[in-house]
């Protein structure tokens, strides 16, 4: 399942509501997720909120490839895309990743795959609002450039 | 501005995300596709007298495109800057 959504959620909820709902009792032996959480800091500059833009209809489309090529290279039985745009605070959860295994292998790896791929290529732009130290104005900018995570 | 059926068969639907929506100012617009063989082409023409110096990717129909990618009237294409979700 792949979800792009305007408000908070609490992703430690969408997984056991996941989980319960996708009825794999018995089938899974393994389960690996990853959540990505707004910082208050970057850059040395404090961020006080964050607009998330996408493209609506290639991001879907973007996600839904990226979950359909995990699935042919792993052995997944679910997994569940959960990505937040529009106005976000701090400690708001940005993102959350998370695939359903028999064994931890296929999980671990198709589970950083995606989430690799989703930082890379899926077309979401970030844009702070930071204040700096010694700088009293609030200024908006747009974050350049994601970092590499491996 | 309602466009006959006729009309929006010659155009290329553009998109701008980002930074380069805000520098272009523009989130959107149809453009005759005379004399557009390639994306690379239609850039040409939209970016043509911007002063664009940052990374710019491509799209067609949402999926992502080279330079040289085939452009066809009735494609919707983007432009965009290196992404930053996650």
């Amino acid at each position: 399942m792949i979800k792009i959504i305007e408000q908070p959620f609490d992703p430690w909820h969408e997984l056991s509501s996941f989980q319960l709902a996708m009825r794999r009792d018995g089938e899974f032996g393994a389960c690996a997720n990853f959540t990505g959480t707004m910082r208050d800091m970057n850059e040395g500059d404090t961020v006080n909120a964050m607009v998330l833009e996408h493209y609506p209809g290639m991001t879907e489309k973007h996600l839904g490839k990226i979950v359909q090529e995990a699935k042919e290279k792993w052995d997944l039985l679910e997994t569940l895309v959960i990505h937040r745009v529009g106005e976000l605070l701090p400690n708001d959860p940005i993102v959350l990743v998370a695939v359903w295994s028999a064994h931890r292998k296929d999980a671990f790896e198709a589970s950083r795959f995606i989430m690799e791929d989703l930082k890379s290529k899926a077309p979401f732009w970030k844009k702070e609002s930071v204040s700096g130290s010694g700088q009293q104005a609030e200024k908006n900018r747009w974050v350049e450039k994601n970092t590499s995570g491996y | 501005m309602t466009q006959t059926k006729a009309e929006k068969a010659m155009t290329i639907k553009v998109l701008y995300f980002a930074s380069l929506r805000e520098l272009l100012g523009c989130n959107e617009e149809l453009i005759s596709e005379d004399g557009l063989n390639t994306i690379g082409d239609v850039w040409q023409r939209v970016s043509d007298g911007k002063n664009v110096t940052q990374q710019v990717l491509y799209s067609i129909n949402q999926e992502y495109a080279q330079a040289e990618s085939l452009v066809k009237a009735g494609d919707e294409v983007a432009f965009f800057p290196p992404v930053t979700g996650g």
